[in-house]
């Protein structure tokens, strides 16, 4: 067979910018699958991208039903882009339900693929269909490709001689070919995979094959589909780049974090949506000194990461926000303690057990107040998939140099987005540097460091310093059980200057678009890419529009307070109801306005625009 | 197996051999005057000097109530955590640090209650740490209200007209998880607290202790009709492995297996047909009914119920980690951020 993708096709050719493709069908079909592969030949192809995967919460709803749809969102360029796309241009849609669930999202005349044949009686009354939409003409305002999927594929693997069930599961690499055929992609690098990925099942490889192919094909030669498209490379900085995660960049940050603090990692975890990625990854990489702990519940990942930190590992646990609740009162035993341990929240739609599977940021205030006490932790957010790395080694460094818990906050939407990552130099990446006493003379475990006002942090088996720490609360020095009220005054009141101190030692904060104007957007965490996204479209269209996205939640970056009164007007948009408002609000007395959203979906461009536009009138 | 080692014994040539005194802290004792614990705490201190432990290696973690202030009056390293909890910091700081000798103190409520949780999977999975259950059979530190260990009727503040629960054995419990080392004695039998001790101390995996201990303010003399000097040969049955199970002034009575039913029947001269104890039994069957005997039908056990050899979680993860990298080598940072596919930008 000649190699499919160097034949020069006869068919028109359209050059475009940037495309965003849904893959959507039943969460049996094997959509995030084919939506990785083709994100990974399109990473090889040298576009931008960004990707975002839609699943339910269920892993198998009923077959053909609504809530088992499951999507796959890829949007790439030949320019930078900062979100997997407000709405898909094309949609592929394996089913009824699939069509059903994601028709609302899809502009008109938009690319709309379906699978013919799944739209039988059963599967259109599964979807709540009274007539079958492929016939009525609802159709008619997108580019409409109807494609007898299931037909093409089982004829194409006929002469392989599978059971016909395992025939019909090839279907996903059948539209995935036709995908490639239509934004003119090579499938080397899939048809490699599938060969290696099936290697022990000769028969699926071959057949996963084929169907690939004759997709393809099918496009090369039908009448029904008449042009292809072409999205050129994008110009990325020069560098060696992988496609990376939220959640896998935040498990490597980690084990980085480690190594560059000459420690053993320690990550404590109880399995829970979306955070336990993290988990599964750290558990592979015991050649690289770290060690995993899946723990009885929430609380007990956390006391054992509070021991881990006393034995002087770097110690990491991680959860989503029903977690961080079961965990506050070890939390506060950590703020307590002064043991340096990070909690990375990855959140999700909340209150209880909300949606599992969609993201959120409404766990702010929970990392803020969620704690019995004046309880006061360090909290960190990273804004990107790839910065998810580079904030790892933030928070570590920040709970080594303070003594301090930090508070990580991922959400659903950065740790299951991925983007293309620039690789860093391990050279360019900062030492951190731990000390631990050794000098048994005047030893005191509750004495401070000038500076930083962070405690000694002494090890069991450093012979002398033998010393007892607990919930307590300690006297100043000594570390000692202490009821004395003048010494909890004066405690309390350091262990919130020691957090408030850590603003001495972060960059501060950095708008993008003008340094003075008419309005600020604000925002924090996951949401970065469509803020900025909008922001620069907002000044494209000529108005007065500047960035500013928070890293570091507390404490704020010390020139925050002046940032903010360089513009007329504050807009906070957050995928809460204003947690972040209430809080620059609160403590700069500046009359700032929310945009807020609690879909379980990220925020789309056009309407952070349209909030823009609202604001400025 | 690589195990770790639980006990870092001091080359007595080498260092000054440590006394009972180096482990006193400096902190007062508060405990009420007559509690159990001054027993316990002297026993354990004594038994540490008498193994040579070393203190900085020591490190001993609790969780809450009377029994949790434990640590802060040994001179080793120490973690007063919060209540229910001391399992899963011994747990972390374990697999951190195997080196380290780790004891957790925890009492009927801290350690049966609300931290039942982590008592049970920290025993199931054999962490080479020693565990010490103060069981007082009440709530002391909250003054007074009836705990898990509690006998039903007990009228307490929270029960004035006597509990309605169930009491939870402690050692049922441990040996139900599969306990490696599961063992009971009492805060009045002081030989006897440092033979388990040591005992304990030694064993490779989750040693399990259950202590009976009096709290003289809330729930005095509960286990008086069993572990009191004279009454004691009648109603308490001391284990020995290998022995036939007597008991009764001079042996005068014995323990018989009818099927697997508990007989008691007259001993003395002879000890034939006796049911014999055996600490080692793979089975933890044995144990099992031991741990279920109590009076007044049967005298209390004490001593050692189970002692047998498993791989402790510990000695696994490292053993593990050693093959993992033996297979796959050393682990690379480069690699790691490097993940399965890259592409190049010129
Ligand atoms: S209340 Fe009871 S257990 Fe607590 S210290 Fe006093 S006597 Fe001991």
């Amino acid at each position: 067979m000649s190699n499919p993708s160097t034949i020069q096709s006869a068919k028109k050719h359209q050059q475009l910018e940037k495309v965003a493709i849904r893959f959507a069908g039943d969460s049996g079909d094997g959509m995030q699958l084919v939506g990785g592969k083709f994100t990974e030949t399109t990473a090889m192809c040298g576009n931008d991208f960004s990707t975002f995967p839609d699943f339910p919460a269920e892993i198998r709803a009923p077959t053909g039903s609504l809530p088992g749809v499951s999507g796959y969102q890829i949007h790439f360029s030949s320019r930078d882009i900062y979100t997997p796309g407000d709405a898909p241009d094309v949609l592929v849609a394996m089913n009824p339900a699939a069509l059903k669930v994601n028709l609302r999202d899809l502009p008109e005349n938009a690319i709309l693929l379906v699978n013919q044949d799944a739209f039988n009686d059963a599967n259109l009354k599964k979807a709540g269909y009274a007539s079958n939409p492929l016939e009525d003409g609802s159709l008619k305002r997108f580019r409409f490709y109807p494609v007898p999927i299931g037909r093409l594929n089982a004829e194409a693997l006929a002469k392989l001689g599978l059971p016909k069930k395992d025939a019909e599961r090839c279907k996903n690499f059948f539209a995935l070919g036709l995908i490639y055929w239509m934004f003119d992609r090579p499938m080397e690098s899939t048809v490699t995979w599938i060969q290696d990925k099936f290697k022990k099942v000769k028969g699926i490889a071959d057949a996963n094959e084929a169907a690939l192919k004759a997709g393809f094909f099918y496009g090369e030669t039908t009448e029904l589909i008449p042009e292809q498209y072409r999205i050129p490379q994008a110009q990325l900085e020069k560098g060696l780049y992988r496609k990376i995660s939220g959640n896998e960049a935040a498990a490597i940050g980690f084990v980085a974090a480690a190594q560059l603090a000459g420690k053993q990692l320690f990550y404590g975890s109880y399995p829970i949506t979306p955070a336990s990625d993290i988990l599964h990854e750290l558990s592979y990489h015991k050649n690289l000194n770290v060690r995993t702990f899946q723990a009885e519940d929430e609380i007990a990942a956390m006391g054992a990461t509070i021991g881990a930190a006393f034995g002087g590992s770097l110690a990491l646990t991680g959860t989503s926000g029903p977690g961080v609740a079961l965990k506050s009162e070890a939390i506060g035993l950590a703020v307590m303690t002064e043991l340096p341990v990070v909690i990375v929240n990855v959140q999700r739609g909340g209150p209880s057990t909300g949606l599992p599977t969609k993201t959120e940021q409404a766990d702010l205030f929970q990392a803020m107040f969620g704690r019995n006490g004046e309880c006061p932790v360090i909290i960190v957010a990273p804004a990107t998939p790839g910065e998810c790395f580079h904030m790892a080694i933030e928070a570590s460094r920040l709970a080594l140099k303070f003594m301090s818990p930090v508070m990580y906050l991922s959400d659903g939407f950065l740790a299951n987005s991925a983007e293309p990552w620039r690789m860093p130099k391990l050279e360019d990446l900062p030492r951190i540097h731990v000390e631990h006493p050794t000098v048994a003379d005047n030893f005191l475990p509750y004495s401070r460091d000038p500076e930083t006002l962070a405690r000694p942090w002494a090890l069991p088996g450093t012979p002398g310093l033998e010393h007892r720490i607990g919930g307590l609360e300690k006297e100043d020095g000594s570390g000692n059980v202490s009821y004395d009220s003048e010494n909890h005054q004066h405690m309390v009141q350091t262990r919130a200057a020691k957090v408030a101190g850590v603003a001495k030692f972060i960059p501060p904060a950095a708008v993008a678009g003008p340094p003075h104007g008419d309005l600020l957007l604000v925002g924090w965490g996951g949401t970065y890419g469509s803020l900025r996204a909008a922001s620069e479209e907002a000044r494209r269209l000529g108005k007065s529009v500047a960035h500013l996205h928070l890293r570091y939640i507390n404490p704020f970056p010390s020139n925050l307070g002046d940032l903010l009164t360089n513009y007329k007007r504050i807009l906070v948009a957050e995928l809460n109801c204003g947690q972040l408002l209430m809080m620059l609000r609160a403590k700069y007395l500046v009359d700032a306005r929310g945009f807020n959203k609690v879909k379980g979906k990220p925020f789309q461009v056009v309407e952070v625009l349209r909030a823009i536009e609202e604001a400025l009138l | 197996m690589n195990e770790s080692t639980t006990l870092t014994l001091q080359p007595p040539a080498l260092t000054k051999p440590v006394s009972k005194a180096d482990f006193v802290s400096g902190q007062d004792v508060r405990w009420c005057p007559g509690c159990g614990d001054y027993a316990i705490l002297a026993a354990v201190q004594k038994a540490l000097a008498d193994m040579q432990v070393q203190r900085q290696n020591t490190v001993f973690i609790s969780g809450i109530g009377c029994s949790s202030r434990f640590p802060y009056y040994m001179n080793t390293y120490g973690f007063h955590s919060i209540h229910g909890r001391a399992p899963t910091l011994a747990t972390g700081l374990k697999i951190a640090r195997p080196e380290l000798s780790i004891w957790v103190v925890t009492g009927d409520g801290d350690g049966l209650s609300i931290g039942g949780n982590h008592l049970i999977h920290t025993i199931r999975r054999n962490v080479d740490i020693k565990i010490l259950l103060f069981n007082n059979q009440i709530y002391g530190l909250t003054k007074g209200q009836y705990s898990p260990t509690s006998e039903q009727g007990k009228k307490t503040k929270s029960t004035p007209f006597g509990t309605i629960d169930y009491p939870i054995s402690p050692l049922c419990v441990a040996l139900g998880v599969e306990g490696s080392f599961v063992a009971r004695t009492t805060d009045t039998d002081l030989k006897h607290m440092a033979m388990v001790l040591e005992r304990a101390a030694h064993h490779k995996g989750t040693a399990f202790v259950e202590i009976y201990q009096n709290c003289v303010i809330f729930n005095d003399g509960a286990f008086k009709g069993i572990t009191e000097k004279s009454v004691r040969p009648d109603h308490a049955l001391f284990l020995e492995h290998g022995k036939p199970m007597t008991f009764g002034k001079d042996g005068s009575k014995g323990i018989r297996l009818d099927g697997v039913h508990p007989n008691i029947v007259e001993a003395t001269g002879k000890s034939e047909g006796l049911c014999v104890h055996d600490e080692k039994a793979p089975e933890p069957t044995l144990a099992y009914m031991l741990s279920r005997m109590r009076n007044p039908d049967y005298p209390v056990p004490f001593g050692v119920f189970r002692a047998i050899e498993r791989p402790t979680y510990d000695g696994m993860l490292v053993a593990q980690e050693q093959q993992a990298t033996a297979k796959m080598g050393a682990g690379n940072l480069q690699n790691l951020l490097r993940g399965p596919e890259t592409w190049e930008v010129k």
